[in-house]
């Protein structure tokens, strides 16, 4: 038996990401008496790979192939399900992001394993195997029973801390067979945006919404984001009428976020746009109308015009960086 | 060519979720039952590009996995546009068996796009469109935030980290779409609204599939602790809380 965790890596890096997930299939793999296997797929220089050991990983298993190199769901699932396979696994872990998205249902039908999909905690019980996950866009969770012999959980971004422990993993490098008629994405072109933090990867997010009134009065709110070192987004009015890109919208329709810090200025809370960072640990909400209901969600609160608010906020952040 | 749209019924996302008294399933007196809105997004999107006679669309259907409860959902798919529609009859009770009646209807009817919101907005599983192209053996794209047609060839724009790319995989392909898509959900028509009543609905009885998970409870969202009000003239105050108090600047 085994808990295998699939850990991406981006341009032969791991993130904060990939050692949350390695935490997590510790944890559960303590749940149930058994040992942590680490998967990566792609070129990764073994000083990389053995980072994944620190948060109890017993063996990482590196694969490299020329037909992945593009993400092709079909041809991930089964690398993964032959892995799992070869390692017995019993549970299977994967990041909730795009790429799990892409490939965490097609290795659910590999191997009819039953999917807990976004779970935010550890399972709430091993004997019948039950997870704890977001639904009704947060409105509501729920126990889900996990029937299959094998159980996938994808985790929630940002929902689990990083657990250090004691560093006792190999790493063994396989070959695997991918059938050239599993992998038939063709990528033409790519189109790379600039360095700046991903939103999703941010512990901190600065938002905007109607209130802010106009695309020219955006300049505060982004150097608020700057001196804290977060990212910058926005609801979707303000992506709508094109006062900010679209890669900024969070809520339902848009990314899902759960930052450390999610300062929300001039946003009145509506349902849908909470659906997108009800995950956030902390609340600060900036607005005019101390009746908006983005005040039950926040934890900190200031009632006022954020035009006259932002500037002050932006000097006590640089006093504190002093 | 022939899309698939695959269509969930979810309640309206303004809805208050409330439960039964043991707290096993969720009360459904007074909800407002809508079209999940990815997947009216991806009905949308469908026909804009059946609109164009470039694109080689030929037709658009609707197919759902519900009770009859739910047909005036897929009425309203056909108000909007949809040429007809499927509904297997039965409960939805997981992915893997709402995917593998889904599989099922493809198999017999040829669809060459086959079209599934990223998720429902009730369940949140993000699970149904690629177990549908694994069932099936076929391409799925996931993240997809722009299709057209060039050449009678899919070209899919997908979602990465910081960053898209263009793709394609031959037909038959799962996609599976998001924001982007389509700009605004098209609204039904009076002329679509009166159509629709004499579209074809074809109703299928389910193949028998066991269901992989099961939810067993329901729970609130735990209520956060009530907002702490910092004065407007002071707001470094605020700088102070999340340093000292809240530990995380
Ligand atoms: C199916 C569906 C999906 C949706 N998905 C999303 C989604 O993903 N994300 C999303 O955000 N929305 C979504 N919406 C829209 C959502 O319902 C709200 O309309 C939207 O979130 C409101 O955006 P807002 O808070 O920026 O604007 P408003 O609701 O207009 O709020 C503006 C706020 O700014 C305050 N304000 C005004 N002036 C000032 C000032 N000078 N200083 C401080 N505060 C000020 C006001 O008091 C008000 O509270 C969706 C809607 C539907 C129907």
């Amino acid at each position: 038996m085994s808990v295998l965790v699939y850990t991406e890596n981006w341009d032969g890096k791991f993130k904060k990401l990939s050692f949350e997930l390695v935490s997590y299939a510790s944890e559960v793999a303590k749940m149930i008496n058994t040992s942590v296997t680490a998967l990566s797929i792609g070129k990764i220089e073994d000083s990389e790979l053995i980072k994944l050991g620190r948060y109890g990983a017993g063996k990482i298993i590196s694969v490299e192939n020329e037909l992945l190199k593009i993400l092709d769901s079909q041809a991930y699932s089964s690398v993964i399900s032959e892995i799992a396979k070869k390692e017995n696994s019993s549970v299977i872990i994967i990041s909730n992001n795009n790429t799990g998205k892409a490939v965490a249902p097609r290795l659910s039908v590999k191997l009819r394993a039953g999917v807990g999909s976004g779970v935010s905690r550890l399972p709430l019980n091993t004997n019948p195997f039950t997870v704890y996950k977001k639904t009704y866009s947060g409105n509501a969770f729920a126990h889900v029973v996990i029937k299959s012999e094998i159980k996938i959980l994808t985790l929630a971004q940002n929902s689990f801390e990083l657990i250090e422990t004691v560093d006792n993993s190999t790493i063994e490098k396989m070959t695997v067979n991918v059938d050239s008629s599993l992998a038939r994405t063709k990528v033409q072109n790519v189109l790379k945006q600039t360095d700046k933090i991903l939103l999703t990867d941010a512990d901190i997010v600065v938002s905007g919404g109607r209130g802010m009134k106009s695309p020219d009065n955006w300049a505060p709110l982004t150097e608020l984001a700057n001196v804290l070192g977060g990212a910058t987004a926005c609801s979707r009015p303000v992506s709508d009428e094109g006062w900010r890109p679209h890669e900024e919208h969070t809520g339902q329709t848009g990314k899902i976020i759960a930052p450390n810090l999610y300062i929300a200025v001039g946003i009145s809370g509506a349902t849908q746009h909470l659906a997108g960072i009800s995950g956030s640990k902390y609340i600060v909400a900036i607005n005019n109308d101390k009746e908006a209901p983005i005040f039950e969600a926040a934890q900190y609160g200031i009632v006022g015009d954020a035009m006259k608010i932002l500037p002050k906020l932006i000097n006590a952040v640089k006093e504190l960086k002093k | 060519m022939k899309i698939l749209v695959c269509i969930s019924n979810v309640p309206d996302t303004t809805t208050k979720i409330k439960f039964n008294e043991s707290n096993t399933s969720v009360d459904t007196t007074g909800i407002q039952w809508v079209i999940n809105p990815w997947d009216e997004l991806s009905l949308t999107r469908a026909l804009e590009l059946k609109d164009d006679p470039s694109s080689g669309i030929k037709s658009v259907t609707v197919a759902h996995v519900g009770t009859a409860s739910s047909e005036p959902t897929i009425r309203k798919a056909l108000a909007i546009g949809a040429d007809d529609a499927i509904r297997i009859n039965s409960e939805s009770s997981d992915a893997y068996y709402t995917s593998a009646q889904l599989a099922e209807v493809i198999k017999k009817e040829h669809f060459d796009i086959i079209l599934c919101g990223i998720e429902s907005s009730d369940y949140n599983g993000s699970l149904v469109g690629g177990m549908i192209s694994e069932f099936l053996g076929i391409p799925s794209v996931s993240a997809v935030s722009g299709i057209k047609i060039e050449n009678g060839q899919a070209v899919l724009v997908r979602e990465i980290d910081g960053g898209k790319e263009v793709t394609s995989v031959p037909a038959p392909f799962v996609a599976i779409v998001q924001k982007g898509i389509a700009k605004e959900p098209r609204i039904a028509a009076m002329r679509g609204i009166m159509m629709a009543r004499t579209k074809p609905l074809k109703v299928i009885e389910p193949v028998e599939v066991d269901s992989l998970t099961e939810i067993t409870v329901f729970e609130k969202p735990a209520p956060r602790s009530a907002c702490k009000f910092i004065d407007p003239e002071n707001p470094g105050q605020l700088i102070d809380l999340l340093q000292n108090e809240a530990k995380i600047i």
